[in-house]
């Protein structure tokens, strides 16, 4: 079926062994005209080199200040259909999981009042549903709410929607329940995740290992990572199998097959500590130079398993890049057990929370506001103690600046004398 | 006390001349007396009650006072 609009610079995206959205739009282009003029105003952006949306407005669904993204189109003139094209966030289940009658209904409500186009899912985690106009806004809340049990996410300065990994569901290497911890958070903060008032956005999210499936230490203002702090589990005879190659390595991730493993080379001269020990016939860790990095256990995924006194190391203030530079969280609580009601973390939480309010600039996110008034200050703030895990690499930055007063017998610095040697 | 403070954040609103959007920390320092979070139960029950309405940009989000919340105009692109 010919589009109303002729598009030939966008169709070169259709191009190349790749799976092409534009392809994916054209198929509901031949029954939404919506999504005719998206495909219309994506070729006007082409052609103009610059873009044709605005973002960003008053609309949303009453008394919830997130979970709708104004969007309108600066040529309603030339392209009618998306004139408002808003986007709406739905709180994804705890790890994604679905039954295919629920992906169903999500998808015939979206065709109905909708583009028809999802994205499944943002880079937050929610489910994305892609263009509608205002007056459809709150028939497609009150749908989600009474007839499929969902919510809307957080979008704004809001608690995001926390995500996590796939946990104890799927993975044997989680040492924390994952979607416990997502689903009770979520239900906790539900007004912080609806009502808007912080500096700017908040996520969390919640990894069952080191291994850190979410990428929580490299997106969440507080990252909650599964641990262990007792030993790795062994199984001599299955590290000896892996060096007779009786067992495909990492779990055959790289497709060799059962091979021989050099368990020396691969596993302990790749240890980021040197921490591992093999003398052709048993594997020794000194679990206390372990700094969790999991190459090990992933190497050797028969052999080795995390120990059995398992919890959360919970690190804050990861960023991207707008603003100031993108951070990495770091550690604030080594070890915290995680198990419900999860009060201690809480109590934490809120902790950093009134912090951060109280202290926070506008569209600064924890990261920043820890990078401008120090570590030292928001310890402080949460009644912790400096420790030497909280670090900005490994064994080489240790990065707490000591408060003389906290420091028995303190020091006092000549500043004037300081500058004498220091001339430069 | 709470009309009070609901009052005091409306006034500061409309003596901000040529400035409609504002950010929660900004209405917080209409009411300088109350914590972060009592003032924020105040704003969400004046939310609640139509005196104030929600901007939002997807990533940040301000409050502006319900005369300058005209979704007509936002969709004409004059808001």
């Amino acid at each position: 079926m010919a589009l109303k609009h002729k598009t030939p610079l966008i169709d070169e995206l259709e191009k190349g062994p790749w799976p092409s959205f534009i392809s994916d739009i054209k198929q509901v282009a031949e029954r939404k005209p919506m999504c005719e003029d998206l495909l219309g105003v994506m070729e006007q952006s082409y052609m103009d080199k610059e873009g044709h949306w605005k973002h960003g407005g008053i609309v949303g669904v009453l008394g919830y200040g997130g979970g709708v993204i104004g969007r309108y189109c600066d040529r309603p003139d030339l392209f009618p259909a998306v004139a408002h094209f808003h986007t709406m966030r739905v709180n994804q289940p705890s790890s994604k999981f679905y039954n295919t009658d629920i992906l169903r209904k999500i998808c015939e409500l979206w065709e109905r009042r909708g583009s028809g186009l999802t994205n499944m899912h943002g880079s937050t985690g929610d489910i994305i549903l892609l263009g509608t106009t205002t007056d459809e806004l709150e028939q497609v809340f009150y749908e989600l709410t009474h007839n499929l049990d969902m919510d809307l996410g957080g979008s704004g300065s809001n608690l995001r929607t926390p995500s996590c990994c796939l946990g104890k569901a799927r993975c044997e290497w989680s040492c924390i329940d994952t979607q416990a911890i997502t689903t009770d958070l979520t239900n906790e903060y539900q007004d912080e995740l609806h009502r808007p008032a912080f500096p700017y956005k908040f996520k969390f999210k919640t990894s069952g290992c080191p291994n850190d499936c979410v990428a929580a230490i490299a997106r969440a203002d507080c990252s909650i990572i599964g641990t262990w702090r007792d030993d790795i589990r062994i199984d001599q005879e299955a590290v000896r199998a892996y060096a007779a190659g009786e067992f495909a390595p990492n779990g055959n991730a790289h497709g060799t097959g059962p091979s021989a493993l050099d368990v020396q080379k691969e596993v302990c001269d790749l240890c980021p500590t040197r921490c591992i020990d093999w003398d052709g016939k048993n594997l020794k860790i000194w679990d206390e130079n372990c700094t969790r990095c999991m190459h090990c256990i992933n190497v050797m995924p028969r052999a080795l398993r995390p120990g059995t006194d398992t919890g959360a190391t919970i690190l804050c203030g990861a960023k991207a890049p707008i603003l100031e530079g993108a951070q990495l969280s770091s550690v604030i609580i080594p070890f915290i057990k995680m198990e419900p009601p999860y009060e201690e973390f809480k109590d934490f939480v809120d902790k950093m929370w009134d912090w951060w309010m109280e202290n926070g600039k506008n569209r600064e996110r924890l990261g920043e506001q820890i990078q401008r008034l120090g570590l030292r200050e928001f310890l402080k703030a949460l009644e912790l103690e400096p420790d030497p895990r909280m670090i900005n690499t490994p064994r080489y930055n240790p990065y707490i600046f000591y408060d003389p007063a906290d420091v028995p017998g303190g020091w006092e610095i000549d500043g004037v004398a300081f500058r004498k040697r220091h001339q430069a | 006390m709470s009309e009070e403070a609901k009052q005091a954040i409306i006034d500061f609103m409309k003596s901000k001349k040529g400035k409609t959007k504002h950010y929660f920390n900004e209405l917080c320092k209409a009411v300088p007396d109350l914590k972060m979070r009592a003032a924020k139960k105040i704003i969400n029950e004046m939310v609640n009650d139509g005196q104030l309405k929600y901007w939002s940009s997807g990533s940040t989000t301000l409050y502006l006072l319900p005369e300058h919340a005209d979704v007509g105009k936002e969709e004409d692109g004059m808001n």
